[in-house]
């Protein structure tokens, strides 16, 4: 096995927050190293460049790792779980595909089990991460607008998106119903900003932005992190952590674009492959010396697996909209996201409102729920439909249970024979009960926008790739994986900075919070580089 | 046929469900999904359906030798049996119809990709937020 020279740092993954640790990390002037099994994005091959933008959302830039199936990505055994898992293996990680939706997590919930009495609180809270959000707001690009009595005060950079046609329609019924909403804020430009050239509207920016208005951490923290010295290597796929005598992490066994075995040496190891990568790569990097997995004295490497349940309700107007003209999430309310003891479940879930979708994917969706027919009337009914939806998505608070969990699979590998994932997943009790509630606000609020023909979906195709809480951080090595700062109970050279350290997952979408708390990970790190180890 | 194509009758059967299930029409002057160009690039577009497309066509096998309303009874029961093959049908012709040339400028779009000329989107009136900024607090501290 061929092996490398020496780095100070290795991180492994690119994505949201190994790329801002990387960033963080390089005024130490350290050797980082980072290695990301996918390739750099090339902008100018995003599917919005080509007539078949929406077909190839569902081909080689499909949101679920296996159908997409590229080189880069690996399996996912997820036939046992109640929702799909969404990922993206590339140099950006899930920013590349994320809808750059921006909400933070609110103070209350880092301390669900003090305030609601379930779950655990975490051993952080919103404001030690306040002036790291602030930060990443401003190294991410955000637009938005201060002033929100939903959220805790921000400052975002940029302005808020338009409202847009299908944002007035919204605005104007949250206001006839009396619920609170306000414009999202995003990641996506406004204006131009450090190089980004502002939002042109080309439609729904899941499957990346060839404009470059998105902020996906290859255009935004990778570049900056580069030129400070630090070292990207892209198609390289770690296999093992390896521990030496000492209890310490010496490196990794990783394979090369040529699936060439090698050992890279490191005196710190940082892994950043959220909630399912992280906990493969510690149960694969099982020894003599852990033969549960890596890191995993506790026994919750891998548990507590939180996916965000996130029911979508459309129904569709009478005028046309903006359809796929515009970034797809235009607003969010937080009428409904903390605890009132008058409902009939704990936490809450904050509604996200979409402008619209194209013309395949309302095909297809109408088809497949039986609203758009075969046959003669086909053309008819459609016309109804396309460029007339509005809907409304739920994201669930997700509380953690140790069932619902990631554990290796006996028998599926990807192309370098690693195991590949497990996922077992169910919705609790808690959580059912607040989708429920949600599905009714959300049909409230489509009935009184004047909306017919009103559709629910509940979980199965709704993933939205948030994959937290399997390696939680907390004071006890005995009821968590990593300590308040990210670093390993068991291995005190090794660190985790991303999504799977969350302790419970808030009703939102997590990018934010992720990059928050691993710029708070690397800072601690460098206030405590005299004794990382001690 | 190969590992990337299909057979000449599994083809046909392909072209009678895609006209079945999106015919021509008068009215609205478009083509059906088994227009001749339609058809083409629903063929060479099949990727990652191909083997979920190759077992509904053996379940619809000769469906394009079944006169009208013999095959739109036989479609329909295949439709209403639902799962993965008919997604993968549904999906492999709509894919390919909604984004020629003829019908997208038939629903009064451009027939053309987002990028590079992106699309206006209104400002939208910001006095709708009014009531709003009068809002207490909604969150709470911890």
């Amino acid at each position: 096995m061929a092996a490398n020279e020496m780095v100070d740092v290795l991180i492994i993954g690119s994505g949201a927050s190994g790329a801002a640790v990387a960033w963080s990390l390089a005024e130490t002037k350290m050797r980082i190293v980072c290695m990301e099994q996918g390739d750099w994005m090339k902008p100018s091959e995003y599917p919005s460049t080509g007539r078949d933008w929406e077909a190839r959302r569902m081909a080689d830039f499909d949101i679920f790792p296996n159908r997409r199936g590229r080189e880069t990505d690996y399996p996912i055994n997820d036939s046992e779980s109640a929702m799909k898992i969404a990922n993206f293996n590339g140099v950006g990680g899930g920013t590349v595909f994320y809808t750059a939706h921006w909400p933070r997590m609110n103070p209350s919930d880092f301390r669900v089990k003090s305030l609601d009495g379930v779950a655990e609180d975490w051993p952080i809270d919103y404001w030690t991460l306040e002036k790291f959000f602030e930060e990443n707001d401003r190294m991410m690009g955000v637009s938005g607008l201060e002033g929100d009595p939903g959220v805790p005060p921000r400052h975002p950079p940029m302005p808020p998106l338009p409202l847009g046609k299908t944002g007035t329609v919204y605005a104007k019924t949250m206001n006839k119903l009396g619920w609170h909403w306000w414009p999202s804020d995003s990641t996506i430009a406004t204006q131009d900003y450090e190089g980004r050239a502002k939002c042109i509207n080309l439609g729904h920016c899941t499957p990346g932005c060839a404009q470059g208005a998105k902020a996906s951490t290859d255009i935004t923290y990778w570049p900056l992190a580069i030129r400070a010295g630090v070292e990207l290597r892209t198609r390289c796929r770690v296999r093992e952590i390896v521990t030496n005598e000492h209890g310490m992490a010496s490196g990794v066994i990783y394979y090369d674009a040529n699936g060439q075995e090698n050992f890279q040496p490191a005196e710190v190891v940082i892994v950043a492959c959220n909630g399912v990568g992280t906990p493969r790569l510690l149960l694969n990097s099982a020894s003599s010396r852990h033969p549960n997995g890596l890191a995993n004295s506790s026994g919750l490497v891998g548990r507590n697996l939180m996916l965000h349940p996130w029911p979508q309700v459309r129904g569709y107007a009478d005028e046309r909209n903006d359809g796929a003209h515009a970034p797809m999430l235009s607003m969010w309310s937080k009428q409904f996201y903390e605890t009132d003891p008058s409902r009939d479940f704990v936490r809450g879930y904050t509604m996200q409102f979409a402008r619209g979708t194209g013309v395949v994917n309302e095909a297809i969706q109408s088809m497949s729920v039986g609203a758009l027919p075969w046959g003669a009337d086909h053309h008819k009914v459609y016309r109804d439909l396309v460029y007339r939806r509005l809907q409304v998505g739920i994201a669930c608070d997700d509380l953690p249970e140790e069932c619902n969990r990631v554990t290796l699979d006996p028998v599926l590998k990807d192309s370098n024979g690693i195991p590949a994932a497990k996922i077992d997943y169910r919705l609790g009790e808690n959580t059912k009960r607040m989708m429920e509630h949600g599905i009714a606000r959300a049909t409230e609020i489509l009935e009184a926008a004047g909306a017919k023909n009103i559709y629910t979906s509940r979980t199965l195709l709704n993933s939205p790739g948030h994959t937290l809480g399997t390696c939680r951080m907390g004071n006890d090595p005995e009821t968590s994986v990593v300590n308040a700062w990210g670093r390993s109970h068991d291995v005190k050279n090794l660190f985790i900075v991303d999504g799977s350290v969350w302790v419970t997952g808030g009703g939102m979408n997590p990018t934010s919070t992720i990059q928050a708390i691993a710029l708070y990970i690397a800072d601690q790190m460098k206030q405590r580089l005299a004794t990382l180890f001690d | 046929m190969t590992a990337e194509t299909l057979s000449p009758s599994q083809t046909d059967d392909l072209r009678r469900i895609a006209g079945l299930m999106v015919p021509a029409s008068e009215e609205f002057k478009v083509p059906g999904a088994d227009d001749p160009k339609i058809f083409a690039d629903i063929e060479k577009s099949i990727g990652r359906d191909m083997a979920d497309i190759r077992k509904a066509m053996a379940a619809l096998a000769g469906i394009s030798k079944l006169d009208d309303a013999a095959a739109m009874a036989r479609a329909e029961t295949f439709r209403s049996a639902g799962g993965p093959l008919v997604a993968a049908v549904e999906r492999c012709v709509l894919q390919c119809y909604y984004r020629d040339d003829r019908v997208v400028i038939s629903l009064g779009l451009e027939a053309r990709p987002p990028f590079p000329k992106g699309h206006v989107l209104e400002q939208g009136d910001w006095s709708l937020l009014d009531p709003v900024r009068k809002r207490a607090k909604m969150w709470r501290d911890a």
